[in-house]
């Protein structure tokens, strides 16, 4: 009854209920948009970074490295030599090492050329079809196969560069050879094929260019094939891209080496030399690689070693800055709805004393009334804890759908940070006791009998 | 029933009251007056267990108030004191029958709506239940406070200038509802008051000097 009481007092004034009611929403919306943000956020990046010690990647932005290979969000900072990242890659400090190569897009999604090692890093199955074996084939992130309806089999092209826009590659087909499941994790919204697919997608397109030197460059490539082959005989990996060229040397050397890469030769098979890749993803054996490479790789390569775990943490305090200041604002906000409560419950105490004395009068007792103060406190900072959930949740949803269109990342509105979203609600809950607690020990003391007399 | 013996109230060192023993039996009326000063509001403010005597007995039916906790005072005045003042108090987001309707709930912890009801319809008020207060004449307030006073049929009925603001035709209905309500539900009714009006009507009085 003194709940109902409470109740109806603070609809007796709509417009100081609605202005408390709407100062509480704010700063419990940007505070509860914020605790989400920060929470997802951290979770996502943390999630992502896992097994991985350090990023070899071309030389520039360490933070543009960290967020283009391992985040997908940034442009890469370059290429790299396969063959020096290679040396690296088979360190003894190493225990996985698993090449990028970045070259299309599909509608926006990046196309990575990489191993199998790089779904199960993120822990993705695939779950329809089979993982990509030759050239060309794809296993495509569950969110993607989900929102462009990708089955097993289809074909589509891809685009140069990381723009949708860019140069359609219509020479050579993507075909669809398994769906991912599901992980939370970049890998969600990637198109992923092997590296040789990246490398045979742009050197068709380079020969495709010249169309006029074809001929010209193909004797020049014989000549230097034809020079090169001499030196690497004993390694035996020595690819060429052209097939007759091949059969018309082994039969020309006459070598047994030959035949048998000559099985293998049935796809296009590429010549790792001279090849380069976007980024490699290490994971030490050794601590030690964390320590030293950041330092070795410059002085010994063009590359740079970058680890994600600094570059994160260095862009969560930069942005962290930011969220502290919207955090005050939102506190301020907070403190102005606690005031605004108060004037409310203070200014109407004079002409309410009456109504006290009243119910005093009728057998109510001091607590009754402090009770009755507090609750009308109380019901609006519940009322607006409640739509300050929402809201918050509600801009999140927002900002998720912008943060997808731009970053293929996405926050899930719906998800509560009970341990944090309680702190919230009990702060807020404090607000209103303390806005109220003048205006209710008045009440509690108030002497009825002088009240009435001077009436 | 009510009756007092030897009050003394003092505001300090400058004003002491002493108050005549006062008795007033179920359905029975007593008025009382006295100049501007003389401690009327005061003695019925002691009456209602609204201020504490200096010394002195109250005793309502069996109870000795004076002798009563606070808490048990806050109980007890719900239950057995009714008190209509000469402005009506409301609490003012509640509508009339609510209003009535509380007081059954503060004493006794039920809504007793129905009896609220029959109470506005015998002060005849009942075209306005579910009005807010502020809505009402003044003579009509002063009605649905009656109303409220009468709920949980007290064994004292206090009204202190229940008629002052009202005008002639309004001042002797109140008045002649106080006295009929109060008999009907047996209670004894106090009356304090200035108004000449009420002095012709109600013949047992007592004059505070």
């Amino acid at each position: 009854m003194i709940t109902r009481i409470a109740w109806k007092n603070i609809w007796f004034k709509p417009l100081n209920t609605a202005l408390s009611i709407i100062l509480l929403t704010a700063s419990v919306a940007i505070i509860t948009l914020l605790i989400l943000l920060q929470e997802q956020f951290e979770k996502k990046f943390n999630d992502n970074i896992e097994g991985i010690d350090m990023v070899l990647g071309a030389q520039g932005s360490p933070l543009q490295l960290i967020l283009s290979s391992v985040y997908q969000v940034d442009a890469p900072t370059g290429n790299i030599d396969y063959a020096e990242a290679k040396k690296w890659m088979n360190h003894p400090f190493v225990q996985t090492a698993i090449p990028l190569a970045f070259g299309d897009n599909y509608r926006g999604y990046r196309i990575v050329g990489t191993t199998p090692d790089y779904l199960a890093k993120y822990g993705a199955e695939v779950v329809k079809g089979k993982i990509f074996s030759r050239n060309f084939e794809v296993v495509v992130g569950s969110e993607i196969a989900a929102k462009l309806g990708l089955k097993i089999g289809d074909k589509f092209f891809g685009s140069h560069g990381d723009a949708e826009e860019g140069e359609l590659h219509d020479e050579h087909a993507y075909i669809v050879a398994g769906i991912a499941s599901p992980t939370g994790k970049v890998v969600d919204n990637l198109i992923l094929s092997n590296v040789q697919s990246v490398w045979a997608m742009h050197d068709h397109e380079h020969t495709a260019g010249g169309t006029e030197e074809e001929g010209h460059q193909h004797s020049h490539d014989h000549d230097h094939d034809h020079e090169s082959h001499d030196a690497h005989t004993e390694e035996g990996h020595s690819h060429d891209h052209n097939h007759d060229h091949d059969h018309a040397h082994d039969h020309q050397e006459g070598e047994a080496a030959h035949g048998h890469d000559h099985g293998h030769a049935e796809e296009t098979v590429i010549n790792e030399e001279g090849k380069e890749i976007t980024a490699v993803l290490i994971k030490f054996r050794s601590k030690m690689g964390i320590v030293t490479w950041p330092r070795l790789i410059p002085q010994n390569t063009k590359m740079q070693a970058a680890s994600p775990i600094l570059e994160i943490n260095r862009l969560f305090s930069l942005f962290g800055i930011g969220l502290q200041a919207l955090q005050y604002m939102a506190y301020g906000i907070m403190i102005i709805s606690g005031i605004s409560i108060f004037i409310a419950l203070y200014n109407t105490l004079k002409e309410r004393k009456y109504e006290f004395a009243l119910l005093r009068v009728s057998g109510a007792s001091r607590f009754q009334l402090l009770a009755l103060v507090l609750l009308e406190s109380l019901l609006l900072c519940v009322i607006g804890f409640f739509f300050g959930t929402i809201v918050g949740r509600i801009a999140l949803g927002f900002i998720s759908g912008s943060s997808e269109d731009e970053f293929k990342m996405s926050f899930n509105p719906w998800e509560f940070v009970w341990e944090k979203e309680g702190y919230l609600f009990v702060l807020t809950i404090f607000v209103g006791i303390l806005a109220a607690v003048i205006p209710a020990v008045k009440a509690y003391s108030l002497n009825i009998s002088k009240t009435l007399a001077n009436a | 029933m009510i009756n007092t013996k030897n009050l003394r109230f003092s505001y300090g060192k400058d004003t002491d009251f002493y108050f005549p023993d006062i008795t007033a039996r179920s359905g029975e009326s007593l008025l009382i007056t006295g100049g501007s000063g003389k401690g009327k509001t005061t003695l019925l403010h002691l009456l209602g267990g609204l201020l504490r005597p200096q010394s002195g007995e109250i005793i309502i039916q069996d109870t000795n108030i004076t002798a009563l906790s606070e808490k048990k005072l806050d109980l007890f005045r719900g239950r057995n004191i009714g008190l209509v003042l000469q402005q009506s108090y409301f609490v003012a987001s509640l509508n009339v029958i609510e209003n009535v309707a509380l007081s059954s709930w503060l004493a006794t912890g039920n809504l007793k709506t129905e009896k609220a009801k029959q109470l506005l319809g015998q002060l005849g008020v009942d075209g306005h239940l579910h009005k807010i207060p502020s809505q009402l004449s003044v003579g009509q307030q002063q009605r649905v406070s009656i109303a409220r006073a009468l709920i949980n049929e007290p064994k004292l009925l206090l009204a202190d200038e229940p008629t002052s603001s009202l005008d002639d035709e309004n001042a002797f209905m109140v008045a002649d509802m106080l006295e009929a309500l109060a008999r009907q539900y047996g209670s004894a009714l106090v009356l304090v008051t200035h108004d000449q009006r009420l002095k012709d009507r109600f013949p047992n009085q007592i004059t505070l000097s």
